[in-house]
């Protein structure tokens, strides 16, 4: 069944890229369909259930606010990069995350660095280290906005 | 000009300067971990706007379809990329940079 979707998921990725239907190209897009399936379908989908299904809603449903935090971010650094002054304090914060799943810790790491003022440096099971351009961000971390929504993801 | 053509120009306006921001912050930040910062968003946000521009410049079509793809693609590398520069940086045991031991800076 996994090996099904993600072939099906394959092929129509194929398509959509190459936008050709002549007999050659759809028997290639088969096979190589066939073979990158045969290596993948243990890691594209994890588990196929509702639940699985509306975490993926409830992720996209997460995107809008992720794409404001990384215009805000980008505006700080921005202002910090082109101010003269350069009001900058750089800070390594750790803290702990309750996050159980690997795409939940990945998505964790990934928001982090795309928001304001903080890039992740590890992700080691349970200890996150970020570091923090200013006080003030590092102090974003630890009241853990980021990650109490992906747990509501991946709950 | 359409009202296109404004909007696409808005967007790769406004993604050559936050790409300019992040070459101005590699140059003018004290050290590898606040680059990091800078190559990190800027870079994403910038290409993201240039990509989106040019979408909508194209129109719905099997090219814009894959700029959009393209434009997924970064927002998901750029980030892991980005941490995966900056582990191997604090495993190598680079110090950050503080206004207090700004002598390395």
């Amino acid at each position: 069944m996994k090996f099904i979707l993600t072939f099906i998921a394959l092929l129509i990725f194929w398509f959509m890229l190459s936008g050709h239907f002549s007999v050659i190209i759809v028997t290639s897009a088969v096979i190589y369909a066939l073979i990158a399936a045969y290596f993948t379908y243990n890691y594209f989908l994890e588990d196929i259930s509702f639940a699985g299904i509306k975490r993926i809603f409830k992720f996209i449903a997460y995107l809008p606010w992720l794409f404001w935090e990384i215009i805000v971010a980008n505006l700080q650094v921005a202002y910090i990069v082109l101010s003269p002054k350069m009001p900058i304090s750089p800070e390594l914060v750790e803290t702990e995350t309750d996050l159980k799943t690997d795409y939940g810790k990945t998505a964790l790491g990934n928001s982090i660095t795309l928001t304001p003022g903080t890039v992740t440096i590890e992700i080691e099971n349970s200890k996150i280290l970020v570091h923090a351009i200013t006080k003030e961000h590092a102090q974003d971390i630890k009241n853990k906005d980021i990650e109490k929504k992906i747990l509501r993801i991946e709950a | 000009m359409s009202i296109l053509d404004v909007v696409t120009l808005i967007l790769l306006l406004a993604g050559s300067f936050f790409m300019l921001v992040a070459s101005i912050g590699m140059i003018r930040l004290p050290d590898f971990y606040t680059r990091m910062h800078a190559g990190g968003k800027a870079d994403t946000l910038g290409q993201g706007l240039i990509f989106l521009g040019l979408v909508v410049y194209e129109g719905f079509s099997f090219i814009s379809l894959k700029m959009l793809i393209i434009f997924v693609f970064i927002f998901i590398a750029n980030p892991t990329a980005t941490h995966a520069v900056a582990k191997a940086a604090y495993k190598g045991g680079l110090k950050i940079w503080s206004r207090d031991n700004n002598d390395s800076g």
